[in-house]
This record gives C-alpha cells, sequence and structure tokens, in this order.
C-alpha cells in the first residue's frame, strides 16, 4: 500500500510539473509541498468520494483553503474520474475548465478559494451543520502555514476548540515559506502545536512527506476518540522534489522554463 | 395602519423564533449582537442559536457552511459591521460562491443609515447599499416598515440565494396596510401617486418621503424596498407619469447608491423626466452629535428640508404646477 501511494505521489508530482510547463501561471513550489497530503487523502482510503456523485451525502467535505498551492489535485482528481485526462493539458488555456486557481466550477472542489483564510471558517459552518444533521461525515480543510497571518483563521481557530468540532481535521501544510521571505522572518508563529492546543485542539505532528506518517496521523485523527477539533500539523518542504526550489525563499514565485521542468523531472525519475 | 412604531429587528426575530419551531432548518448566527426578542430564541433552540462573538468575518463564513449544508442561516449583526468588516467574505463566500450553489444566508443589518445617531460615524451606515450593491447574486431588501419586512421573511425561507436586509435601528410605523399589495420581485411600490414630482425613497426615509409629499400635494412616493433585484421595467414605466426625479437615502449621495440606481435606469428616458436630483449625506463622515432628527436637518433630509427642495423645484421650472 505504501510503496503504491509513493508511486502515486511521484506520478502526481510529475504531472504537477508538466502542468506548469504549460501554465506558468501556476504556483509551483506551494503545490509541490502537499503531493503527499493528496495523495494519502484521495488514494489511502481516508476521505469519502464519489467522483460520479460531487454532491454525495456521504462524502467527506474536503475545503482547501490554499487555492492556488492545490494544482497538484488537479492530475489526482482527473485520474480518478472526476473530469477528463484532456483537460491537464489545457490548463490556463482559453475556455479551459482549469485555471491558475481552482473555482467551484471544477468537479471536487467544495468551496471558492484564491484568496487566502477563509476556508477554516467555512469549514467550522459545515462542521457544525453536520453535527446538527447528526451526519457522521468528516470537513478536512487544506490550509497553509502563511494563512494563519490572517486574523480570520484565528477567529475560526477558537470557534472551533469552543465548539469541539470533533470532526473537523484541519491540515496545515507547514511548508514555511511566504511569497516573499521565510514565514519566521515576517511573524515568527512557532509554535504552531502549542497555540492549536491553547484553543482546545487536538495536535499531531508529522513529517508531511513521509506517506507512512501522514496516513497514520490522519487515521487516527479520524479514529480519535477525543471532542476536538484536530489538526495534523504537516511539516513540509515547499517545492519538494526540486533542489532549486525547496532552498529558495522566493520559490512561491519562481517561474521554471521547461528545460528547468525537464531537469526537475528527471531528478524525480 | 398602525400608529404604533415597531423595531423591525424585534419583530423579525420574534417571527424567525416562531418559525424555527416548524422548521429545524433554520439556525441563527449572531456577532454578540443582542435584541430583548433575542432571549426566548436563544432560550428554546439553544443548539441553532450560535453566538459567534465579536468575529464578523467568522460569521460570513459560518454561515456559508452551514449554508453549505442546506440550512437557511440568518447572521445578524449592526449594518456597517456585517457588510464592511466581513466585504471579502461575503464577496468570496457567498457572492462568488453563489454562483455554483444555492446558499440561502440572510445577512441581517441593524441600523441603517443614521439610525444609530448618537453612536458616531462608525455606527452610522452610509455605504452598505452602494458596497453591496456591487456584489452579483446578493438580493439587497431595504424595507420602510413592518409589514415589508414581513414579507421579505417569507420569501427568505423560500429562495436559495444571499441577501442582505437592511434594518432601521429605531421603530417605524407601518406604511402598507397589508402584504398582499406588496410585490417582493417588482421590488417597489408607489405609494402615493403624484402628478408632476416623484420622490423616490427607502427605508426611514420613505417615511419623511410621505410627510413632504402629503403637506404639498401632487407629488408621488415610490418606496425602494428592493434595491436589487427590481421589476426595472415596471418601474421605469411609473416613473415615465413623471416630470422630475428626486431620490432620498439615508447614505451617501453620487456614489453608486439608490441615486445612481435611479438615474441609470431613466437615463434613456430624460426628453420625460427633464428633472433629476438626489439628496442624501454628501462626501462627508457625519460627526456632529444630537439625534437623528438634527443630523437630517442639518444634512437637508428632513421633511422640511425636502418639502423645499420640492418648492424650489417648482418654482425654478415651468413645466411644472
Amino acid at each position: 500500500m505504501l510503496l503504491k501511494l509513493s508511486e502515486k505521489a511521484l506520478w502526481v508530482r510529475k504531472a504537477t510539473l508538466n502542468i506548469h510547463r504549460i501554465a506558468k501561471e501556476t504556483r509551483i513550489a506551494s503545490s509541490l509541498s502537499v503531493v503527499e497530503i493528496l495523495v494519502v487523502l484521495y488514494y489511502g482510503k481516508l476521505l469519502s468520494f464519489d467522483p460520479k456523485d460531487t454532491k454525495w451525502e456521504k462524502r467527506d467535505r474536503f475545503i482547501i483553503s490554499k487555492g492556488h498551492g492545490s494544482i497538484s489535485l488537479y492530475p489526482i482528481l482527473s485520474d480518478l474520474g472526476f473530469f477528463g485526462s484532456e483537460q491537464l493539458d489545457r490548463v490556463c488555456m482559453k475556455g479551459a475548465l482549469l485555471g491558475g486557481i481552482p473555482d467551484p466550477l471544477i468537479p471536487g472542489y467544495e468551496t471558492i478559494n484564491g484568496s487566502l483564510g477563509h476556508g477554516l471558517g467555512v469549514g467550522c459552518g459545515v462542521s457544525l451543520g453536520l453535527k446538527l444533521k447528526s451526519s457522521r461525515e468528516f470537513v478536512f480543510v487544506l490550509l497553509g502555514d502563511g494563512e494563519l497571518f490572517e486574523g480570520a483563521v484565528w477567529e475560526a481557530v477558537m470557534f472551533a476548540g469552543q465548539h469541539k468540532l470533533s470532526n473537523l481535521i484541519l491540515i496545515l501544510d507547514n511548508n514555511k515559506v511566504c511569497m516573499l521571505d521565510y514565514c519566521k522572518n515576517i511573524i515568527d508563529l512557532e509554535s504552531i502545536a502549542e497555540k492549536f492546543r491553547v484553543f482546545k485542539w487536538q495536535v499531531i505532528e508529522v513529517d508531511g512527506h513521509d506517506i507512512g506518517q501522514v496516513s497514520e496521523g490522519i487515521k487516527s485523527l479520524r479514529e480519535s476518540k477525543i471532542d476536538k477539533p484536530k489538526l495534523l500539523l504537516a511539516n513540509t518542504i515547499k517545492g519538494k522534489g526540486v533542489p532549486s526550489l525547496e532552498t529558495d525563499p522566493l520559490s512561491h514565485i519562481r517561474i521554471l522554463s521547461s528545460d528547468e521542468v525537464d531537469t526537475a523531472i528527471a531528478g524525480l525519475s | 395602519m398602525t400608529e404604533k412604531p415597531i423595531v423591525l429587528r424585534d419583530a423579525l426575530i420574534e417571527q424567525i423564533c416562531i418559525e424555527m419551531g416548524v422548521n429545524d432548518k433554520i439556525v441563527f448566527l449572531s456577532a454578540d449582537f443582542g435584541s430583548p426578542r433575542l432571549d426566548k430564541l436563544r432560550e428554546d433552540f439553544p443548539e441553532r442559536f450560535i453566538n459567534v462573538g465579536i468575529a464578523e468575518q467568522n460569521l460570513i463564513n459560518i454561515a456559508a457552511g452551514f449554508s453549505l449544508e442546506g440550512f437557511i442561516v440568518y447572521a445578524y449583526a449592526i449594518a456597517p459591521f456585517i457588510t464592511m468588516r466581513a466585504y471579502e467574505q461575503i464577496r468570496n463566500n457567498l457572492s462568488l460562491l453563489s454562483h455554483t450553489r444555492d446558499l440561502n444566508v440572510n445577512l441581517i443589518g441593524v441600523g441603517a443609515g443614521l439610525s444609530y445617531d448618537v453612536s458616531g460615524p462608525t455606527h452610522h451606515c452610509l455605504e452598505d447599499l452602494i458596497v453591496m450593491r456591487t456584489l452579483p447574486n446578493i438580493k439587497l431588501f431595504s424595507p420602510s416598515d413592518w409589514i415589508t419586512t414581513k414579507k421579505i421573511f417569507e420569501y427568505s425561507l423560500v429562495n436559495n440565494s444571499p441577501k442582505y436586509l437592511r434594518l432601521d435601528g429605531k421603530g417605524l410605523k407601518n406604511i402598507y396596510e397589508s402584504p398582499e399589495t406588496i410585490s417582493i420581485e417588482d421590488g417597489f411600490k408607489e405609494i402615493l401617486t403624484g402628478i408632476d414630482i416623484c420622490l423616490v425613497s427607502t427605508g426611514y426615509m420613505t417615511h419623511t418621503a410621505l410627510d413632504a409629499a402629503k403637506s404639498i400635494g401632487g407629488v408621488g412616493v415610490i418606496d425602494m424596498f428592493g434595491i436589487k433585484p427590481f421589476n426595472e421595467r415596471l418601474l421605469l414605466e411609473t416613473l415615465s407619469k413623471y416630470s422630475a426625479v428626486i431620490t432620498l437615502e439615508e447614505g451617501f449621495i453620487n456614489k453608486g447608491g439608490l441615486d445612481s440606481l435611479i438615474l441609470n435606469l431613466i437615463e434613456g428616458k430624460r426628453d420625460k423626466i427633464s428633472y433629476f436630483t438626489n439628496r442624501g449625506i454628501k462626501d462627508e463622515y457625519v460627526f456632529d452629535i444630537g439625534n437623528r432628527q438634527y443630523l437630517h436637518e442639518i444634512n437637508n433630509i428632513d421633511v422640511e428640508g425636502v418639502k423645499n427642495t420640492i418648492i424650489k423645484l417648482r418654482t425654478c421650472s415651468d413645466n411644472l404646477i
């Protein structure tokens, strides 16, 4: 299983780089830090979904908050049948389904994103709504650590703790890099785990690129009997897999040339 | 027609509370904003009343989340805070998202215009209709009495778009006699038929318009309770009976509010409607301290000010009576 997921992650990383080759507007570094997280969720049987019925009542709700960093979800959704693979060759082209930042017209996306700091609050509303309906589905929210600079995120963090939103699993892509610098040079938020615990969250910290750890972490949070909202603090590397991006504090705005994409893919192989 | 002023938020909350008793899909969210009538609602429905705290941004996001799960949401806060503190949340998670999703979120903003008179400019709400008008997919209502508000509430239960309901902070007397005479689809009502001049007003200013028009004679009054959408064809047809139109609003003028809405509408009919002018708050915040009547007087939108505007217009024009 883990080997299979590792192979999927390699494939997703390559496919994401190939999307960036044709759509330079996409944020490649931000999309590479979440690959293992997305692979575990979608291929690791930890997220309920039905590609043929995206409004299926029994689906887990997956809310992407870091929109432009989720281009790596495109190949996954296509592979699983949410839309045809031909769409991957047309990202950002005239009339395409898939743009530089995903929108809710794309099958599989629950909400709008792009502007940061919105997903957790909406996720809290969905979570409480599901609880009120006595529904057993989970709400997953994918947030970037840079989004923690938005005040509205903390409004939601406090709300979730107060209301014991135990069906809410926040996955924090803690890649430690914003657009212009390392997060800690802008506002140092360490320790993130302690901050969430103070606000009455259950926290599990993992290596966000270790498929086993991510998988076990999510599984453990899903099965947890602790009556609190859950945080999977996934320590990741922005631009993971591409050495020139991994060490660059400006990786968020880096655009790779076709040659660089070739080199990056060759390096992955 | 009752003479007793009705505080719209109290009457509305009472109505919502009654409906919550028979409809378990309704949730009521507050940004730590109260009302005497809210106590019963909180007591009767502790699971479906949620105080999100002084956190308007989260209020909107939570509301969007609930509505995605099929709930009918009433989100309640002071008008300038719910519209402007949380504007991007409204834009993204209600206006944009409702392009593809049903989102029955009803924003109840209390404190229209200068109704929180002595609380000063942070609590005055002079921009809300302007900024909210720019957002696609959101319906805007600005009722002038309880009869209209109740009709809008009934509509809110069955219409799945986001809506903004701009309520006065003070009690208002009923203008309409029965809800049957009100059409939500039309969005307006000619409540007084005139001859030459028509006052187009919304909310509290409809009361001022009626008082001014009745004391002068020959002046019509149109109450715009539905700022968006409204029946453009019918409104244009109604306005075309008049040769002069004056808009009255408790909000900034020349910035995209009621005046702009009407001016854009009559653009092609200026051969018939030869005079247009607007009254409201000019490009300056109101720091003066005093009650609403005083603030209206100094801004020339009290009954006397409106009457003078009408008289002056008639004096200056040969075409008017």
